[in-house]
């Protein structure tokens, strides 16, 4: 099983904050993105991390892993 | 992490409380950035500002960060506040210090802490103007 997180512009865009799959073939960050999205495209600079690391799209995931997409981030100050 | 509004001057107050026993005489430098919320970008005027953020994942990098900077200027101690949740103008957003035997060290590592952050903790600002909400989508150059 693998959790898979949106957050802010992200989690608007499909419309939920959580999903989970059920890992029974090797998946890419990209084919977890395919299955999670219903074919939907990227967003632009959209930013993946695998157990709360940064990660790229070609990524393999693992069961147990936890998979978050996010828009670019904008915190601190000005 | 602060859900709540905090005043990041007594927070330093307090920190600088505890660093004067621990490191009595170990720092001649101390530079703090304070970052807050605005009430006007690119125009338009903001009422609220509600600040997301990963829980967990934005802790360990604020750790990351300040571990970093910690190693790199061989500091005395760092400092990282930052809220999230709603925010009104003027409420402030983040805290970053950093204590050193010299000012170089602790001017650079501030610097650092506060771009580092912004570049690579999980944050996302939501701003609240009069047409709706917008999130904001990129940082301002520093």
């Amino acid at each position: 099983m693998v959790t898979i997180k949106f957050f802010a512009s992200l989690r608007e865009y499909l419309g939920r904050t959580e999903d989970r799959l059920v890992l029974d073939e090797t998946l890419t960050v990209a084919d977890v993105w395919e299955r999670v999205s219903a074919g939907r495209p990227v967003p632009n600079r959209t930013l993946v991390a695998v157990n709360m690391e940064y990660a790229q799209f070609n990524q393999e995931v693992a069961d147990g892993d936890e998979v978050a997409f996010f828009p670019p981030v904008t915190g601190g100050g000005h | 992490m602060r859900a709540q509004p905090f005043d990041p001057w007594q927070e330093l107050a307090r920190h600088e409380d505890v660093l004067r026993v621990q490191h009595h005489g170990a720092y001649g430098a101390a530079v703090v950035f304070v970052g807050s919320t605005r009430d006007v970008t690119d125009g338009e005027s903001v009422h609220t500002l509600v600040l997301e953020h990963y829980p967990g994942m934005t802790e360990h990098h604020l750790e990351v960060i300040t571990h970093e900077a910690m190693v790199r200027w061989a500091l005395v101690d760092a400092l990282v506040f930052h809220r999230y949740g709603e925010l009104s103008p003027n409420d402030p957003i983040v805290l970053v210090a950093a204590w050193s035997a010299h000012r170089a060290a602790a001017f650079a590592a501030c610097r650092y802490l506060i771009e580092e952050l912004k570049s690579r903790a999980p944050f996302w600002k939501r701003e609240s103007l009069p047409a709706g909400p917008r999130w904001v989508t990129h940082n301002t150059p520093g």
